[in-house]
């Protein structure tokens, strides 16, 4: 967990292929970013919402702590964007609790709970200038809580450097381009110093090159004002390579919460596994402790690298009965010839292409014995690749077993 | 460019087609119009003026303009209202209101008329009570104004719903989230982001409320200087074969449609983003 402070001279480190005016440094009284009073953590216990008979979420817990960036990620239709809209207040919920810290805000309104939304489209006010926008949520307190009039323009200034858009004040929203209006709408929704920050696929609607250099942006604005930011997405890459956790949410339940690093190394379920990444597959059994399958023997409780698993602990006993056995392209090995032919632990297969990519040649394989196709990543380019057609035979380097349910 | 069109046509159906057009343009529009004018200064300038400032016209451009004057802005708020509950709000019956709100385009504004006389007249649902507090609708100012309501309520709400369904409810829900009460989200958010809409449709309406003629003329009465619009007059005058008087009245009518049509024709040059799509030229 980052338990970040104000650094001096902060530089969210400008995306690389445009090049921005360096940051100035932040104020010293850091009125907007980690006073330490703002940051506060969330709690959500046994939140559901229902669209007509449909469970959009289903008793949702969930724990997140002061200054953490979380991922809510799950393929559309798993609960990720209502459970962000019901943190927000967006969407009044059927049962639960929501805490903002120490209160409770479950029947807070929108407007009292006092969040920074972002949302997909930005929905930046088209009529207003971008100084206009940010300056907004100042603007609409209370006359008792509203800041002078200068004391909002130089706090505009502020977010305006801090976003990296410092001469774009006077412009319209329609003038800008989709990343600067992501940003735009970020500095606007920190302007009301909100005790979180939720974005609703923040890269979404920008192309990948634009969306991968606002991603590590983010993460650096993050670290640099410690607020606690909880954002959605459908992409597991975005969600890995950003966050502090990632919550993968199915079916309106939350399947796993973890670290990236846990997440992508202990997957719970077959689920998870097949959602974070690419990953080949098949069925079999599992019995005295080995992964057993049409030709091929793989014990479970072999050393590290091998580990089966059951869902639940690693190191556990896997269950016996029917399965489901998960390998990444990456974790399979192409064997030499007359390596181990008679061991149980290696599959054949025949390949039917070879596809090249920037970083890694990718095979595609028809297992013999088995019906399914499978994906092999070369990673070492030393080695030499075979040729559609011929025969190899596969070892697996890392792979998990799952329950199949039958 | 033309020539890279997949709708390229040969140049003699194109032209064809575009004479035919300026051909029908001129005789039903143009001709009639400069006809009107040029019969209205027929017997001289003075002649005109003098048609246009005697009293019976003074005072149906009068009741015209005082018309036209609450017509608007109740039409205007109403619009909104009824645009803002119809964009924003799902409840049952929307899709029946949205059909009713098309009504008086559908029924004929004599129809509409025959309505108001139905309710307020001497033999109509409200005569009793209207007799008893000694209050006149018909044959009066508020059975004008209520008929030339009624006639030109769907301007506003017809331009500001599909505006308003375009544009959604996302920024709205921003000013919500950064602290803005209804309030200030209605007058800083809403209203902005639909100001060129609402002005275009109150200027169709503006058009429609002058212009009404078959409702109006039901329940005026046409009294002479009392409950005469300015279409009422007109035709009184023709009716009486007045034509430099009724002319000269025709002509001022057309010219406050022709300044109408120059503000929506800039409105839609200048502003066509902020008028619903269905009215956008393209």
């Amino acid at each position: 967990m980052s338990n970040t402070h104000i650094p001096s001279t902060p530089r969210p480190g400008p995306p690389p292929s445009r090049p921005a005016p360096a940051a100035p440094p932040m104020p010293a009284d850091g009125a907007w970013s980690s006073a330490s009073d703002a940051r506060i953590g969330l709690q959500i216990r046994g939140l559901s919402k229902r669209f007509g008979g449909v469970a959009a979420l289903d008793a949702v817990d969930l724990r997140i702590e002061a200054g953490e960036l979380i991922a809510l990620v799950g393929p559309s239709g798993s609960g990720k964007t209502t459970l962000l809209r019901a943190i927000a207040g967006l969407l009044p919920a059927d049962a639960g609790e929501i805490r903002f810290g120490d209160r409770d805000a479950t029947a807070l309104s929108l407007r009292e709970r006092n969040v920074g939304f972002v949302f997909q489209h930005y929905a930046l006010f088209r009529h207003m200038t971008v100084a206009e926008n940010v300056a907004f949520g100042l603007r609409s307190r209370p006359r008792a809580r509203r800041p002078p009039r200068s004391a909002i323009t130089s706090r505009v200034e502020e977010l305006l450097r801090l976003v990296q858009l410092p001469e774009h004040g006077a412009r319209y929203p329609d003038q800008l381009s989709g990343g600067q209006k992501q940003r735009i709408a970020l500095a606007r929704a920190l302007a009301i110093e909100p005790s979180v920050l939720l974005l609703d696929e923040p890269f979404g609607a920008l192309d990948a090159k634009v969306r991968v250099e606002l991603r590590r942006w983010l993460r650096a604005l993050h670290e640099q004002t410690g607020r606690t930011t909880v954002f959605v997405t459908h992409d597991q890459e975005e969600a890995l390579e950003l966050a502090d956790r990632v919550v993968i949410l199915r079916d309106g339940r939350i399947e796993q919460v973890g670290t990236p690093d846990d997440i992508y190394r202990e997957p719970r379920s077959a689920y998870v596994f097949d959602f974070i990444g690419r990953s080949n597959r098949i069925d079999g059994r599992i019995e005295d402790g080995a992964f057993i399958a049409d030709g091929l023997r793989l014990d479970a409780s072999a050393a590290a690298g091998t580990a089966a698993a059951d869902p639940g602990r690693a190191g556990a006993p896997p269950v016996a009965g029917p399965s489901q056995l998960f390998v990444r392209p990456h974790d399979l090995a192409l064997c030499a010839d007359g390596d181990g032919d008679d061991a149980g632990d290696r599959l054949a297969a025949t390949v039917v292409a070879v596809r090249r990519r920037a970083d890694r040649i990718t095979l595609e394989l028809a297992l013999q014995r088995h019906d399914a196709r499978w994906e092999l990543d070369l990673v070492d380019h030393a080695q030499p690749c075979p040729a559609a057609g011929a025969p190899v035979r596969l070892r697996l380097r890392r792979w998990r077993a799952y329950p199949r349910s039958q | 460019m033309h020539d890279h069109s997949p709708l390229r046509e040969p140049p003699w159906v194109r032209r064809a087609l575009i004479s035919v057009a300026a051909l029908l343009m001129l005789a039903l529009v143009v001709l009639p119009l400069a006809m009107v004018l040029s019969a209205a200064f027929g017997e001289g300038f003075r002649a005109w003026m003098d048609a246009l400032t005697m009293p019976d016209a003074l005072s149906a451009l009068r009741l015209t303009l005082f018309t036209v004057a609450i017509v608007l802005p109740v039409n205007a708020v109403f619009g909104v209202l009824a645009a803002w509950a119809i964009a924003r709000f799902d409840f049952f019956g929307k899709r029946v209101l949205i059909a009713l709100i098309d009504l008086p385009f559908a029924v004929s504004p004599v129809v509409a008329g025959l309505c108001l006389v139905l309710l307020f007249g001497s033999q109509g649902w409200f005569a009793e009570i209207l007799r008893d507090y000694d209050i006149r609708i018909l044959f009066a100012r508020p059975g004008i104004v209520l008929a030339t309501l009624f006639i030109t309520f769907p301007f506003v709400v017809r331009e500001l719903i599909p505006l308003m369904q375009q544009q959604g409810v996302e920024e709205e829900l921003a000013a919500r989230s950064l602290g803005a009460g209804a309030w200030t989200m209605f007058t800083r958010i809403t209203l902005p982001n639909i100001r060129w809409g609402l002005l275009y449709g109150v200027l169709l309406c503006g058009a429609r409320a002058m212009g009404e003629f078959g409702a109006v003329s039901v329940v005026s009465g046409h009294i002479r200087g009392q409950t005469n619009t300015l279409p009422l007059h007109i035709e009184i005058l023709y009716n009486e074969f007045d034509s430099t008087g009724a002319f000269a009245a025709a002509s001022l009518l057309s010219c406050m449609a022709l300044i109408t049509l120059l503000v929506k024709f800039w409105l839609e040059s200048r502003h066509a983003d902020g008028i619903a799509a269905s009215h956008r030229r393209h």
